[in-house]
């Protein structure tokens, strides 16, 4: 494995940023570490690049054990969650700081410089101070700055957090393009799992300074480990067989200590009286709300006092707000504080040849 | 407009109390400088006390400024770029002289340097005299003017977080060169701001210096103890005459100050 926590524990005052952590990572992936705000995402990237020490543990790349190397020893390029751009420099003595800190020759500076610059699509904007650049320009001057001394290894925050929703979009592939044009292995915080889901090859969940879960974006969404991975990934409804004796046909069997999730792909919204398969498991619910989200809608629906999304193809009969409709759900993640399972609904089972 | 009206009448009464206030006393000692006629002004511009005064003011002055521009930047920098235990302490500590008097200032120097002080016996072996000499003297002016500088530049240190320099050392760079290349730059105006002010307050600097002067005529006196002198002995147009000077070099530090804060705020934009 190329990097390597072990074991890695932080506090800030009585605070656990990070709590036991390990994972390792390949030589050349894509890497997001994504997690809510203030779970530790930026102290696990700082304690990497030596801004942070950890408390206990032991980091390796490349099977070096780095912890007692001093940052600018590392060989690793980091993008801040701002930039961190030198204000006072041109884009072009941006880029060539790293360069010039090692000593290089000044026409091979020149050279790698304006390679990086037309990697990045800025050509003629050498000259430019950073306030003359709009966020996207700045991201990629960031990213081209971190580059130059050729790293082995890249951390970059958040880095599309600081730009619109319009520019964001393009960014991403742009940087998932670059990064596997260089090559260099990399991880990139974020706290939105589209964009996780997206641009990396692998996913590692953290919550509350611990990691949750590790692999890759089907993996993570098809089989969380966690109770949280459960309820965090997807856009999902938490569903409790609770004393008031709220039920779901086919999922009576949930015991009241668990929960589950049920994601708007696990139930499908048929009008009423067209349902051909599987009456029984049919729950009848109320349309609250319908959204359209351009290439499909997306529609609440109210049964027994929980409101479910589902996602509903433009092509399928219209429905209205306050129809009543048939709603089955196929499946759901159930949960306690130890496991996750997924159950599939039993009153639609196939093998349950009673019903046919 | 009602509106209008009360602006005109605020800022009719801002321009009287400023004129009486401040204007009209500052022409009045260029119009009593002058009074006996230009050559009784130069005479006592000249007169071999007086600049022996301007230039013992001007060595307290440039000691204190560079003394306190070294330690202003030096304390800046620790208490905005690192977090440590008593941070918070240090700060309050640099902010004291702002808090005291100035008379206080120069009795605690007596207490620690004068005869009956704690290093008087220390610097009497060593023959170190600084009360009611020069060091005494640019010792009260280091003190009065300790938290200008710092003062000025922490809040544009703090604006700016560490992100660029962590940056830049991430890369490699020293101490020296994160400085010089990347917080220099920034707080360059800040920077010469407070110096401006620590320069002004240096050279009218009277309580501190005082009471540490023992005012020896010609050896411990700075212009603004000067001038005191000349008026109690009822030399009133020659005390307006020296102080003519020092409103000169105000006048002169106000324009500095009124250029350096413009050009700032344009770098700011
Ligand atoms: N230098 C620090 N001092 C004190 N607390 C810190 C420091 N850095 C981070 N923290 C705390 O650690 C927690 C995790 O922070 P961080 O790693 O920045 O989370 P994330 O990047 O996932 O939002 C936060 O609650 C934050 O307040
Ligand atoms: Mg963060």
């Amino acid at each position: 494995m190329y990097v390597e926590l072990k074991n890695i524990n932080k506090l800030f005052g009585n605070f656990k940023a990070s709590d036991n952590v390990n994972f390792e990572i390949e030589k050349g992936k894509l890497i997001g570490l994504l997690g809510p705000s203030g779970s530790g995402k930026t102290t696990i990237l700082r304690m990497i690049a030596g801004l942070e020490t950890p408390d206990s543990g032991d980091i390796f790349v490349d099977g070096i054990r780095i912890n007692d190397t001093p940052p600018s020893k590392r060989g690793i390029g980091f993008v801040f969650q701002n930039y961190a751009l030198f204000r006072y420099m041109s884009v072009f003595d941006n880029i060539a700081f790293g360069l010039q800190v090692q000593k290089q020759n000044k026409n091979y500076i020149k050279e790698r410089v304006l390679e990086l610059i037309k990697l990045i699509g800025l050509e003629g904007m050498e000259h430019r101070y950073p306030s003359q650049l709009s966020g996207g320009q700045r991201q990629r001057v960031a990213f081209a700055r971190a580059l130059a001394p050729s790293p082995h290894l890249l951390l970059l925050d958040e880095p599309f957090a600081a730009i619109d929703a319009k520019v964001r979009q393009e960014l991403r592939s742009w940087l998932r393009e670059m990064i596997e044009k260089v090559g260099v292995t990399s991880i990139f915080v974020t706290h939105d799992q589209e964009e996780a889901i997206e641009v990396a090859d692998e996913i590692i969940i953290t919550n509350r300074g611990k990691v949750e879960q590790k692999g890759t974006p089907i993996e993570i969404y098809k089989k969380p480990a966690t109770p949280f991975v459960a309820q965090f990934i997807g856009q999902s409804t938490v569903y409790e067989n609770n004393e008031d004796k709220i039920q779901l046909k086919g999922f009576e069997m949930i015991k009241s200590n668990e929960k589950a999730v049920i994601r708007p792909e696990f139930v499908q919204i048929t009008k009423l009286g067209k349902l051909k398969h599987y009456m029984s498991a049919a729950e009848e619910g109320i349309v609250e709300k319908i959204s359209f989200r351009g290439s499909y809608l997306e529609v609440n629906v109210k049964v027994k006092n929980i409101i479910l999304t589902s996602n509903r193809s433009l092509e399928d009969e219209m429905i209205e707000v306050g129809e009543i409709v048939n709603v089955q759900i196929y499946r759901l993640y159930v949960f306690n504080e130890n496991k996750t399972y997924l159950l599939e609904n039993s009153a639609m089972a196939d093998n349950n040849y009673i019903y046919i | 407009m009602k509106n209008n009206a009360t602006k005109n009448i605020l800022i009719s009464i801002s321009i009287l109390f400023i004129t009486i206030m401040l204007v009209i006393p500052l022409i009045a000692v260029i119009i009593y400088s002058l009074q006996d006629g230009i050559e009784a002004y130069k005479i006592a511009i000249f007169d071999k006390y007086t600049i022996k005064a301007l230039q013992l003011t001007l060595l307290a002055t440039v000691s204190a400024v560079v003394i306190n521009t070294f330690f202003g930047i030096f304390a800046a920098w620790i208490i905005t770029k690192f977090s440590f235990r008593g941070k918070h302490f240090l700060t309050t500590l640099i902010d004291i002289p702002f808090a005291i008097s100035p008379v206080i200032a120069g009795l605690i120097y007596i207490l620690v340097f004068g005869r009956t002080g704690w290093a008087y016996d220390f610097l009497q072996a060593y023959d170190i005299k600084i009360v009611f000499a020069v060091p005494g003297i640019i010792l009260a002016t280091i003190f009065v003017t300790f938290p200008f500088v710092s003062r000025e530049i922490i809040p544009v240190l703090n604006a700016q977080g560490k992100d660029e320099e962590e940056a830049a050392a991430l890369m490699g760079a020293s101490g020296f060169k994160i400085f010089t290349k990347i917080t220099l730059p920034h707080i360059k105006w800040a920077l010469l701001y407070g110096i401006i002010l620590c320069t002004a307050r240096a050279m009218g600097e009277f309580g501190a210096v005082s009471v540490l002067s023992g005012h020896l005529r010609g050896k411990t006196n700075t212009l603004p103890l000067h001038i005191e002198m000349l008026y109690n002995e009822f030399q009133l147009s020659s005390a307006f005459a020296v102080s003519s000077i020092l409103v000169i070099m105000a006048v002169i530090i106000l324009i500095l100050r009124t250029i350096v804060e413009y050009k700032g705020k344009k770098a700011g934009e």
